[in-house]
């Protein structure tokens, strides 16, 4: 087309020049359909080692299967009779005593694939092990509330860039490190858009930009005013990210998902200072976020998940490592948990799979539960089908 | 449609687009047309000579095997490189265009540099030939055996996973086979291998020689015989013809257009050539619908860059960089259905990344971006850290060379005919220009390419 034929036939619409009162307005006049809950998703990325992080101190499979790895059973952190923590995990026990901490044991799926980019995928797309799919749970979570109005930043993730489990067909969350970051880098490209009646893929990143300008701006407003946080953070990138959700949970602004990642457990070598490190960061980082939500009331709608894509092998491999495995535990922290401390019992050492542990609980009955029983939606929808709902909350 | 027009979406889409001075030259899209069909050249890609081991590198000394491990990191990485500088390469653009798309069909990741280079040729060589000679050559391809668990496919114990792919995203599509068929393929691929050297083997005893029903069919097949029965069904034209045309043409397949491809392909035995060009020379392809429909993918957009502006990078890790943090890295797609294509490019922050890469590129600005740590430790060295300014050498002469003999406002309209394929769709244009009338030539062509490779129209051709 001829720029004076769409001149002619388009009306002049404005992008990215705002008056701001007006589309936090617009913004607020929209129902939120999640009941106003949330729920942060914490991805522990490289396939955490569960064995060595709910730690069967007094099974003696474990410490035959791991005589350099394993922790001695007097540093362990004792949780039940049988089952203990990492001695990393100092704060998360404080949590756990706290009636906030449900440990999901021996999760998985059928037929589990032990490359990472493999079961991350099956994890993100909550799909079987012979199926693949291009949107993401969260995405397709976001497609469904989306009428009309479809909007990226229901769900954010903590990062520059987003992951797959966050990517709808229609809808897509947003990505961003920090709200004013994100919303200057936003603001170097506006355009006037002459926007015409064409839904064609141009027409589809004017959107796209338009919708990401709107989000990064109303984040922004909302957050600009610091309110005082008494928490204290460590410094380290991950519980910085932390903070940062629960700075956007506290300013009221209408996201009902956070996604954060935490990478590095891919502990093929040298796993006991990497592990310890990283647990270490975990631990600290969730007791701070966890103390801030509940200082704030913001703890009572809040749910967050913990998961990483496989655990590792029952027997150390020669390297003072674990290599790739399947069935994993998961955590579930809230305050209005029906079941705390531990789900189910954790995996019979002697009925492994080819040395992995057997998964008893599938993923996607969480996700399920989850969807229906917190965020309140049509779980089967989002997810293709039916899995049964588990009694956590 | 203006002839020149035609010549720029005809090397859009079957390359990589136009180098300023072949978009000046070129006078007639018959001749184009005819030129592509007559280019030939292959570039093989030729990081290495051998494979970087030929044993099982488990029973090496630790060092032995560490240093073995690292070059074959950097071998893969190498390899990347090299293909993409090859694409932009227009000698051999539109081979390599075609390689990327068969890249992508037969999505596979190998952690041995050496079959991803062996995968990679063979492709190449294959992707104007018979559909049918490279689906054979894929199916003993050691990195696909390799990453569709063949290897441990079996007579006493069969791994569907290679029978399944190949029905579902090689030939035929979801629905078009039965769980069955499944089965019956997968002993018709028992014992298909390859051993240290990077080599098919096939491993007699490990073959399940007795009779399949496949399709309806009985008989003692082995894995050719099943791939020429798929072959023959009339689905699988259907299918690849509407995955090339989604690619080539529109996202949005045309029914009727999809049913001549089809008729066509199978009648002249699944000859991609005279596919592809029976596409370029239709009035259709040249539809104002589908000129500007094609969301670029991050690796054409980064080809873009490299052919159109002559960027040299410093150092050419950040190459992986950009296609980490733009979400297609080559030799690394996420999983056997390869990488989507289309709007799935597009989100907020892909989308603001595309659009500021310009101010990277042309180091202009710099920008903190992080690239997403996977996890794994054998891929995370791969493109690690921040994305910061790019020290790069860029050849502006050959650009302002050309355009001498111009004025500013008609150096405008050269260089947006060159760079897009549809108006801007936004007044910045017009500010644009005001403020650079008064520029120097050189200054402008500068401000000017910069101007135009920010705009949402260059995200599309």
């Amino acid at each position: 087309m001829k720029r004076r034929d769409f001149l002619k036939q388009s009306a002049l619409a404005t992008v990215g020049t705002y008056f701001i009162p007006s589309f936090l307005k617009a913004f607020n006049q929209g129902k939120n359909n999640f009941n106003n809950k949330k729920l942060v998703i914490i991805q522990l990325s490289g396939g955490n080692d569960g064995l060595n992080t709910i730690i069967p101190f007094e099974n003696d499979l474990y410490y035959q299967a791991r005589p350099r790895l394993a922790i001695p059973k007097t540093e362990v952190i004792k949780l039940s009779d049988n089952l203990g923590l990492h001695p990393a995990m100092e704060k998360f026990q404080l949590l756990f005593k706290e009636n906030l901490v449900s440990i999901l044991n021996n999760v998985g799926y059928p037929n589990p694939d032990r490359s990472h980019f493999r079961s991350m995928d099956i994890w993100h797309t909550a799909s079987e092990s012979n199926e693949y799919l291009h949107t993401g749970w969260i995405g397709r979570l976001l497609d469904a509330q989306c009428q009309n109005n479809c909007q990226a930043f229901n769900a954010i993730e903590v990062d520059d860039t987003l992951s797959l489990a966050l990517k709808g067909d229609k809808t897509k969350g947003l990505a961003l490190r920090e709200p004013e970051k994100f919303y200057k880098m936003a603001q170097r490209k506006q355009f006037d858009y002459l926007g015409t009646k064409q839904e064609d893929n141009i027409d589809y990143l004017y959107k796209t930009l338009s919708e990401t300008h709107n989000s990064a701006a109303y984040i922004y407003e909302k957050n600009k005013i610091k309110k005082q946080n008494n928490t204290e953070y460590p410094n380290d990138d991950f519980a910085q990210r932390l903070k940062i959700i629960a700075q956007m949970i506290h300013s009221g602004i209408e996201t009902s998902i956070y996604y954060v990642s935490l990478s590095g457990f891919d502990t093929h070598t040298n796993q006991e200072n990497t592990q310890k490190r990283l647990l270490s960061v975990y631990s600290e980082a969730i007791y701070s976020f966890v103390t801030d939500l509940k200082a704030k009331q913001n703890l009572d709608n809040t749910l967050i998940l913990t998961f990483s894509e496989f655990g590792r092998r029952v027997e150390e491999n020669a390297s003072g490592g674990t290599d790739h495995g399947t069935a994993n535990n998961l955590f579930i922290i809230g305050n209005s948990l029906k079941k705390t401390g531990f789900y189910n019992n954790q995996a019979n050492l002697s009925d492994l799979d080819g040395g992995d542990i057997k998964y008893s609980i599938d993923f996607r009955n969480i996700y399920a539960t989850l969807l229906k029983k917190h965020l309140t939606l049509d779980d089967a929808k989002i997810l293709n089908r039916r899995f049964e709902y588990l009694d956590f909350i | 449609m203006k002839e020149q027009e035609k010549i720029n979406y005809l090397y859009q889409r079957a390359a990589f687009g136009l180098g300023l001075d072949d978009f000046l030259e070129k006078k007639s899209i018959q001749r184009e047309i005819e030129n592509l069909e007559k280019k030939h050249n292959i570039l093989n890609i030729s990081i290495l000579e051998k494979p970087v081991f030929k044993t099982d590198i488990k029973n090496l000394p630790a060092e032995e095997k560490k240093r073995l491990q690292k070059e074959n990191r950097q071998s893969i990485k190498n390899i990347n490189i090299q293909w993409l500088k090859q694409m932009a390469n227009p000698d051999v653009a539109f081979r390599e265009k075609m390689t990327l798309f068969w890249h992508n069909h037969f999505a596979c990741k190998s952690p041995i540099a050496w079959l991803n280079q062996e995968q990679n040729n063979t492709i190449r060589k294959n992707v104007l030939g018979k559909f049918g000679d490279l689906l054979h050559a894929i199916a003993k391809d050691p990195a696909m055996l390799q990453f569709l668990n063949n290897q441990q496919n079996r007579k006493q114990k069969p791994n569907e996973n290679f029978a399944r792919e190949l029905m579902e995203l090689f030939t035929l599509g979801r629905g078009n086979y039965t769980e069955q068929d499944i089965k019956e393929a997968a002993r018709a691929f028992t014992g298909w291998g390859f051993n240290f050297s990077g080599e098919y083997v096939f491993r007699q005893r490990l073959h399940d020689f007795d009779e399949k029903v496949f399709f309806g069919k009985k008989g003692n097949f082995n894995g050719e015989d099943i791939i020429d029965i798929i072959l023959a069904n009339p689905q699988t034209a259907i299918f690849i013809t509407k995955k090339i045309y989604r690619y080539f043409v529109n996202d949005n397949p045309n029914k009727e257009h999809i049913k001549e491809l089809a008729d066509r392909f199978r009648k002249t035995d699944y000859d991609i050539k005279d596919l592809m060009f029976f596409i370029f020379k239709s009035d259709w392809f040249y539809d104002e619908n589908n000129i500007g429909s094609h969301i670029k993918s991050p690796i054409e957009l980064l080809v873009q860059y490299l052919h159109f502006f002559k960027i040299n990078f410093e150092d050419e890790k950040a190459l992986l960089f950009i296609q980490k943090v733009l979400g297609q890295i080559l030799l690394l797609p996420p999983n056997v259905a390869g990488w989507q294509e289309g709007r799935a490019w597009i989100d907020s922050s892909s989308l603001l990344l595309r659009l500021t890469l310009p101010d990277l590129i042309f180091g202009l600005q710099n920008l903190d971006i992080q690239a997403k740590e996977e996890g794994d430790i054998e891929t995370e060295n791969f493109a690690k850290g921040n994305l910061k300014l790019f020290k790069n050498e860029m050849n502006w002469s050959s650009i302002t060379n050309l355009l001498e003999q111009e004025s500013n406002g008609r150096i405008y309209e050269i260089l947006k005919n060159w760079l897009l394929q549809k108006e801007i769709r936004n007044t910045s244009e017009k500010s644009f220009l005001q403020k650079s009338a008064h520029l120097s030539k050189s200054e402008f062509v500068r401000k000017a390419i910069h101007h135009l490779t920010t705009s949402i129209e260059f995200q599309v051709s």
